[in-house]
């Protein structure tokens, strides 16, 4: 404030004031004139994206979820799952399912970001649903906390995931996968729209500002540099037992009849 | 005699005069110990315990084991500011902030590894070989006592830094503790002193693994290596090997360069691997809470069949005055290993009721020559082994893509059905190998070479074996089966009553054997060889 103070008896001080207050008028009146014509342009672009999403969709999906994606015999309704839910099946590749087995597996997408997203609009447009999100408008950069991350996600995925979200069995087959190739936003939407055994983890149950610590937590678990040398998969006591039997007692065995053939 | 020598004798003798060393030292330095890669598996175990006191001694320096909470505040981003106990934190400090620390954590969990694999191979070597028998069984006893409180040690070891994979192992403990009848829960409640987790656990257990049980350790070894010692080492058979005399090399020179050099190789692997290979990264497991589990939390191996058991074992309850007994955690996780742990101590004794042997033993058994004891060998090894496999049933379910259920249900069912075949299959082997070691003493090797007798047959020449491998092969003992007192032939009203009907039973399958050829046979085969 004192250093204000000095300024405001600077001989510019009248001018800077007058320039920055005829720039806020003039692009607040700019953005509210523009407002209703973005606004306009949005809608048709809408209206053309769930057209576009209609069309792939009876072309891709609809055998298995019905022509409206009111469901099928083999498929659940797709009415109310939201534009979430569709962002995450097709942009981790799930869907379209490849064959009907045990559960969708994550492979290389189909359809192209905007196919994609058209896919989305078309699925949100016949009920409301959770929203998609981008990977930019995630700030967990910036506002995630890592040990905060950690601590939620042993306590509400590593019993499915791993600790080090590795992945892990679940019953009959079913299995949650690594996450070791998830993006932020489809981890932001697994969280919210809880695919086939997982569970959906509402803003109540983790708010959204924790969301945001879990997704920095699972992106430093991606990069987690091999600390004390090869991880051997992170999968515990297992590979360890392996190894011991096979390379640490086999090198020693082999040195002893190595030894005990020498001595002949 | 130069001035060196003159002073060096000078000394010995000193020393000598007052100690008598020197008659000791000749009668034991040039004491014989008999050469086989796998008389050097008891070694390794030595070796690595060597490993353990001298790593788990440095650890000791930096360790805290309280639980007290502290927040973390160590090098190790992803987890500052957490709130943990002290031992987890000051593990993480060993890990990042000392130098030298994660290297040496490593080794000494990798040792523990190497320790743990190589007790078990020995055992395995010494039961096939049956050099248990007479008068080494107080030695085979000691041997059990050392894989028991190997385990033991090994668990209380991997449990001390407090995280999250071995605070699973903890609770699961703890619940076999308390599946114990009627005294569970007062036993559960002195160990934690309270309601699990506690404060006190962690230095309780500490004290027990870097004192207690080493100290066990390290008289048991020391009376398990005495007992070689004046036993004498057992040796395979062969030519000039007799149950009198021992044929090796001399203790010194020859057999203590040769165990120093093993003392460095063995150290030598432990380094290596606990600088490639990272074990139990307590840091990305997190601290232990009670509220939290992970996918796939496992013990070390040999820790993995009891898990195993565990994870098989169907729920099944009883209540009876007002206790509720849980067979589903006490049949798998202490009645069954205690049948096991028992029947694997007495088993020295059981043979020798069995065969009726008393006499001692000092050359060993080639395995196919004793087709009973190698297939119960093989019978319990597959039984560990299953039980094993389910140990790790959700890693194995998500590397091979198959289900949980499917291999826990394979597991169930191979656990009773699969060790039975084993032995069978384990038996006819070892008799068919009989078969063909008499064939080849009788007969010859085939050399792939007919020759036309003169009416034109073809023959295949076969080459006589040398008589120093002849003797190995037939030199065995060939026990008959015993003949229990009072029994007739039918076995029927049998004076020895039902234990020893069950005797005779056992020991005339024990006795089944295909006959090692006589010198009759040979003589006479020599005449028209053929
Ligand atoms: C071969 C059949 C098949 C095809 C083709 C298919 N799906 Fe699916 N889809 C399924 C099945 C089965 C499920 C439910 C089980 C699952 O999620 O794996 C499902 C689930 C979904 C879900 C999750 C529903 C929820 O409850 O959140 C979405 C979204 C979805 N599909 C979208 C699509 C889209 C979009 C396409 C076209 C690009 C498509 N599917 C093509 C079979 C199919
Ligand atoms: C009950 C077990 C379970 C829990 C708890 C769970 N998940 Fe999942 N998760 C799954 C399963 C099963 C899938 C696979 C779904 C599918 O294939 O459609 C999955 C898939 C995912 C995926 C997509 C992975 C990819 O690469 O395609 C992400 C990301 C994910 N989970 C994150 C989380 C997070 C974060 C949490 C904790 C807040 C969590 N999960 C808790 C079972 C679980
Ligand atoms: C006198 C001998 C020993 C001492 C002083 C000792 C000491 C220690 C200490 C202080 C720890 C905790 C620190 C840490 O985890 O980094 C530890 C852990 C451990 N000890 Fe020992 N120990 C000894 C012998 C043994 C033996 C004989 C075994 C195995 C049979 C064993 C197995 C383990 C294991 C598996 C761990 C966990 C290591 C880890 O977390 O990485 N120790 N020991």
């Amino acid at each position: 404030m004192k250093r204000l103070s000095r300024y405001r008896r600077h001989k510019f001080a009248g001018p800077a004031v007058l320039l920055a207050a005829l720039f806020t008028i003039g692009t607040t009146f700019s953005i509210a004139t523009a407002l209703p014509s973005q606004q306009r342009m949005e809608v048709s672009a809408q209206t053309t994206m769930v057209e576009e999403g209609k069309q792939i969709f009876a072309r891709g999906c609809s055998s298995c979820h019905g022509l409206n994606a009111e469901g099928g015999a083999i498929a659940p309704s797709l009415i109310g799952v939201g534009a979430a839910s569709v962002d995450f099946q097709v942009g981790t590749g799930r869907m379209p399912m490849a064959d009907m087995s045990q559960q969708a597996m994550r492979k290389k997408p189909v359809y192209n970001e905007q196919e994609t997203a058209a896919l989305a609009a078309y699925v949100a447009s016949l009920a409301p649903g959770p929203a998609s999100v981008t990977n930019a408008s995630l700030t967990w950069e910036r506002d995630g906390n890592v040990a905060q991350g950690g601590e939620l996600f042993r306590t509400n995925c590593a019993m499915c995931h791993n600790f080090a979200a590795q992945g892990g069995a679940l019953s009959n087959g079913k299995y949650a996968p690594t996450l070791m190739d998830a993006q932020p936003k489809q981890i932001y939407e697994a969280m919210i729209t809880g695919p086939q055994s997982m569970p959906k983890f509402s803003n109540n149950t983790i708010t959204p500002a924790e969301k945001l610590s879990i997704i920095k937590w699972i992106k430093a678990a991606q990069n987690e540099p091999s600390l004390g040398g090869a991880s051997l998969g992170r999968v515990g006591p297992v590979t360890e037992g392996l190894l011991v039997w096979t390379l640490g007692l086999g090198l020693l065995i082999g040195v002893a009849v190595w030894l005990a053939a020498k001595a002949r | 005699m130069s001035a060196k020598n003159r002073i060096a004798s000078g000394v010995a003798g000193y020393v000598d005069d007052r100690t008598g060393a020197a008659k000791w030292l000749k009668k034991n330095l040039t004491k014989v110990f008999p050469d086989h890669w796998s008389f050097m598996l008891g070694e390794i175990a030595l070796y690595s315990f060597i490993i353990l006191l001298l790593s788990g001694t440095f650890l000791t320096f930096w360790f805290d084991p309280s639980q007290r909470e502290v927040i973390y505040n160590g090098s190790y981003a992803p987890l500052s500011h957490v709130t943990m106990s002290a031992s987890y934190a000051s593990t993480l400090h060993i890990s990042f902030d000392v130098r030298g620390g994660l290297l040496m954590r490593q080794i000494h969990h990798w040792a523990a590894l190497i320790f743990m694999a190589a007790i078990v191979a020995h055992l395995l070597r010494v039961f096939f070989t049956g050099a248990f028998r007479k008068p080494r069984e107080f030695n085979w006893l000691i041997g059990v006592g050392l894989v028991t409180l190997g385990i033991v040690e090994g668990f209380l070891g991997y449990s001390l830094p407090d995280d999250l994979l071995s605070g699973t192992g903890i609770r699961i403990a703890e619940a076999i503790l308390q599946a114990i009848p009627v005294v569970g829960s007062y036993l559960s409640f002195f160990a934690f002193g309270g309601a699990f987790p506690g404060h006190v656990f962690i230095p309780r257990i500490y004290t027990v693994h870097v004192l207690l049980l080493p100290g066990i350790f390290l008289a048991l070894i020391t009376i398990h290596l005495m007992l070689v010692w004046y036993q004498k080492h057992t040796q395979y058979p062969g030519p000039g090997r007799t149950e009198q005399n021992v044929v090796g090399y001399p203790l010194m020179p020859v057999y203590m360069a040769k165990a120093g050099g093993f003392f460095f190789i063995v150290f030598g692997v432990t380094a290596f691997l606990g600088g490639v290979a990272s074990i139990n990264p307590i840091w990305l497991y997190g601290p232990y809470t009670p509220g939290q589990i992970s996918a796939g939390s496992q013990p070390d191996w040999y820790m993995g069949w009891l898990d195993g058991l565990v994870r098989m074992s169907p729920p099944i309850e009883t209540h009876a005055f007002g206790h509720t007994i849980s067979w589903n955690i006490l049949l798998p996780g202490l009645i069954l290993p205690g049948i096991l742990f028992t029947g694997m101590a007495l088993y020295p004794f059981i043979e020798s009721w069995i065969t009726g042997d008393k006499r001692e033993h000092h050359l060993l058994d080639r395995p196919r020559n004793v087709p009973n004891r190698t297939a119960l060998g093989a019978m319990s090894l597959t039984f560990m082994m299953i039980s094993l496999i389910n140990g790790g049933n959700d890693i194995i379910a998500t590397h091979f893509h198959l289900t949980i259920n499917g291999i826990m249900w394979f597991t169930r069912i191979g656990l009773i059905v699969v060790p039975p075949i084993a032995f069978v299959i384990t038996k006819r082997i070892c008799l068919s190998l009989q078969r063909a070691d008499r064939e080849l003493v009788l007969h010859g090797k085939e050399t792939g070479r007919l020759v036309m007798l003169p009416h034109g047959e073809f023959v295949e020449v076969h080459e006589p074996i040398s008589a120093q491998k002849a003797w190995t092969l037939t030199q065995h003992l060939q026990p008959e089966a015993l003949m229990v007192e009072g029994a007739d032939e039918n076995g029927v009203r049998n004076p020895a009553g039902l234990k020893g009907k069950i005797r005779a039973r056992i020991s005339k399958a024990n006795a089944e054997q295909v006959a090692a050829p006589t010198l009759t046979e040979f003589k006479e085969l020599e005449g028209g060889h053929h």
